[in-house]
């Protein structure tokens, strides 16, 4: 039987079958058509480190080194794809689980875990990567990523034909998001103002323990129109065609020509957090479905069949991998704990009297303790 | 490829584990178990008793507070919404209003804001502009508080954010006995109901009667939600606590007993209503007080405890009434977070404080 509503793969963009080969698309084969071996090759070592972040930080959270961790694993297609469509100006508004949109915007991906082994509540400088911080709460960040285009758009930085002006942002959310009010209201303002902002959603299937099909009878792609906003379905697990229909929306938006909705269709191959169960609520029958089209497997084997993987390159990404390893065990564990007085910082940008009291009895009170010369009863 | 059913259904009863439904006498508990078979009883009771929330059907919601649940009363009685928490508020309105008892889990503390509006502005407001003709009996189960090294919003207290707005009652357990009576309380009362679960102390076990008899949930002279409770009794001075200050408050009488000082603690349990009287009894004892929450001091509970303490004891306190809370700061990283929590130390450090007057 063949899935409807929400789980159907009909109308999906695909570019790259799960067996690796390139299949033609009238209106997307252009966006592509320019990528050499080199850039095809990039795409495949973007995933594969992505891929080892997660695994490394997966390990870390076990070892008790990190609070939690929210994978990305087996969403590398959709974060890379679209990730290396955006321009250096463009900007980002991401949800919590896109290392991948990261590590293509130059994060330091340790910079993330800053947030995951609970030093800090951002941990990279969003201005510099024009990528937010992460967002917890559930779709509120559609609307920020909805406002700041309407800001690009009332600064004139749309449809000047400059390609180093033109500016599109990007925010990332999930299927479960949709449901939300915001999402809702993000769309609304968007097709109104025709911001020039792409609406790029996950759909891993599963929000948390639930299905898609609990947040919604038909593709959620079909609620962009609704709303006046151009949709795309694509295959999430082809990096190519997130590539391509993320290039197309972006330029969209550059030129002027308003908000896109995208639909990536994936699979989240882990649980939901390190905290999440997901034998409790989905099959092994599944899930083997799913690693049969893995992301990476996939434009391997094309670029397998294509002649272009060499030895060497295998060897470098190899060798990248473990240095980026590497780099995240032996930083992860250097993150000490923040000092206590950094608590009191910057809850406001000017100085606040009962923060200032609290901060200073704080002080007394820690001070006290040494005085005593004692340890502390905890 | 696979699908997923649609509505997760029920199992056949032959799959059930009896021993949830036949648990009865007094059993040692952890709160999340006292919780689910609080819940168990009310289904049980009143087919019109609703659960709903993000996950709570067959993961058993994050905390597993409803595990089996759904396995054993259906997916139509033990609800997975869409995610979306004014959708979940306002639809339990509804179906308030039609007859029925929701009884909502909201994830998480900091995920209750997007419900925020329908909880403040209608909720909480229909009894009054219907001048009585309509009730809504709608209960919003909310995880709260620190101490589990959560990344943010996951560990916040906005308790008081509700208890400021009339035609909600806030109540919070601390113990696995009281949550197993105060949900069904919460969920046998008319009015609408903000319970406060101590996610901390989700683990901590306690012994549970579970056939204690039922008091009525407004009753002024049972324990129902509208009392405090002494939960030790102390000659020196009041610690006042909620819910996941409770346990705190205990631990710092032990160790100010071993330094000669007799400490009495009060269990609010009810944050609105808030019941004066016990905590003014107390304090005419002991003469001191002290109010402990992990929310922040600035307009918490404590704010108002010691005004109403300050009104009425006046005349018998021996040092002004103290507070022991949170920071005004947004909660802050897991790795400071005993820092900021009103923890041991800082508890007896206020003992020593009020003493010292
Ligand atoms: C407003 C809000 N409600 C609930 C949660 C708890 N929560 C965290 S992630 C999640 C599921 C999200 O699913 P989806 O939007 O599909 O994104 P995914 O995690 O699958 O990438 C939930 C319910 C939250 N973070 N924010």
């Amino acid at each position: 039987m063949s899935p409807t509503g929400p789980l159907t793969d009909d109308g999906l963009v695909r570019l790259l079958t799960h067996t690796g080969e390139r299949v033609s698309h009238p209106e997307y084969d252009r966006y592509v058509d320019h990528l050499d071996d080199h850039a095809l090759l990039g795409l495949l070592r973007d995933m594969v480190i992505v891929r080892r972040f997660d695994t490394e930080a997966t390990s870390l959270q076990r070892q008790g080194e990190l609070a939690l961790f929210a994978q990305g694993l087996g969403q590398e297609a959709a974060q890379v794809g679209s990730g290396r469509a955006l321009a250096p100006q463009d900007h980002v508004f991401p949800s919590y689980r896109e290392h991948g949109v990261a590590h293509v915007r130059g994060v330091d991906l340790t910079d993330v875990l800053r947030l995951f082994r609970g030093v800090d509540h951002g941990g990279w400088d969003s201005a510099a990567h024009r990528f937010h911080l992460y967002t917890l709460v559930i779709g509120s960040h559609t609307l920020h990523a909805t406002g700041y285009a309407m800001g690009v758009q009332r600064d004139g930085d749309v449809g000047t034909g400059d390609p180093t002006r033109d500016t599109a942002v990007i925010t990332y959310f999930g299927d479960g998001a949709t449901s939300q009010g915001d999402v809702n209201e993000a769309l609304v303002f968007a097709a109104v103002n025709n911001a020039p902002v792409v609406l790029f959603c996950q759909n891993n299937q599963w929000a948390i323990s639930e299905p898609t099909t609990r947040q919604a009878r038909v593709p959620l792609a079909d609620r962009g129109p609704g709303f006046g906003v151009p949709s795309v379905r694509v295959d999430g697990n082809d990096v190519l065609a997130t590539y391509a229909v993320t290039t197309q929306a972006l330029e969209r938006a550059r030129s002027g020509g308003g908000p896109t909705f995208i639909e990536a269709f994936t699979y989240r191959m882990g649980a939901h957090t390190t905290s999440d169960d997901p034998s409790r609520y989905r099959s092994s029958a599944e899930e083997e479905y799913w690693r049969q089209r893995d992301p990476i497997d996939r434009l391997g084997t094309y670029l397998q069949l294509r002649g272009a993987v060499t030895p060497e390159f295998l060897a470098g990404l190899e060798a990248e991998g473990e240095a980026l390893g590497e780099h995240i065990r032996a930083t992860v564990r250097t993150m000490g704990r923040p000092s206590t007085a950094s608590m009191f910082e910057h809850v406001y940008a000017t100085p606040h009297s009962v923060v200032e009291s609290e901060r200073a009895w704080f002080e007394r009170y820690e001070a006290s303790f040494l005085d005593a010369g004692e340890g502390s009863h905890r | 490829m696979t699908t997923t059913t649609e509505t997760p259904n029920a199992q056949p009863a032959a799959a059930r584990k009896a021993t949830e439904k036949t648990l009865t006498g007094v059993q040692k508990l952890p709160m999340a178990k006292a919780i689910n078979l609080g819940l168990r009883r009310a289904l049980e009771r009143d087919a019109k008793t609703l659960l709903m929330g993000e996950d709570i059907g067959q993961l058993g919601g994050v905390f597993r507070v409803t595990d089996g649940l759904q396995r054993d009363f259906g997916a139509d009685r033990v609800v997975d919404t869409p995610l979306a928490e004014s959708g979940i508020v306002g639809t339990a309105i509804g179906l308030a209003l039609r007859g029925y008892r929701p009884v909502l889990e909201i994830q998480f503390d900091g995920f209750i804001f997007p419900a925020f509006d329908q909880i403040t502005t209608q909720l909480s407001k229909m009894h009054y502009r219907s001048r009585g003709r309509l009730t809504l009996p709608v209960v919003i189960r909310v995880p709260f508080g620190g101490g589990i090294g959560a990344v943010e919003h996951h560990s916040e207290s906005p308790e008081v954010l509700f208890a400021h707005t009339a035609g909600l009652r806030v109540v919070s357990p601390s113990t696995p006995a009281e949550a197993f009576t105060m949900i069904q309380q919460a969920i046998a009362s008319p009015d609408p109901v903000l319970f406060f679960e101590p996610k901390g102390r989700y683990w901590e076990k306690g012994e549970v009667d579970l056939d204690a008899p039922l008091a009525d949930p407004h009753t002024p002279d049972g324990l129902g939600l509208d009392k405090a409770r002494v939960v030790r009794s102390g000659t020196d001075v009041t610690l006042v606590a909620h819910g996941p200050t409770v346990a705190t408050a205990l631990k710092a009488a032990e160790a100010a007993a071993t330094d000669g000082t007799s400490v009495e603690v009060v269990d609010l349990r009810t944050l609105s209503p808030l019941d004066t009287a016990t905590i003014a009894e107390s304090v005419r004892r002991t003469r001191r007080c002290i109010v402990i929450h992990e929310a922040p001091v600035l307009y918490g509970t404590g704010a108002e405890v010691a005004a109403r303490i300050t009104e009425e004891c006046f005349f018998h306190l021996e040092a002004p009434v103290l507070r022991v809370g949170g920071f005004h700061m947004p909660y802050p990283v897991a790795k400071l977070e005993h820092e900021y929590l009103p923890g041991l130390d800082r508890v007896l450090d206020a003992i020593d404080r009020s003493l010292a007057f």
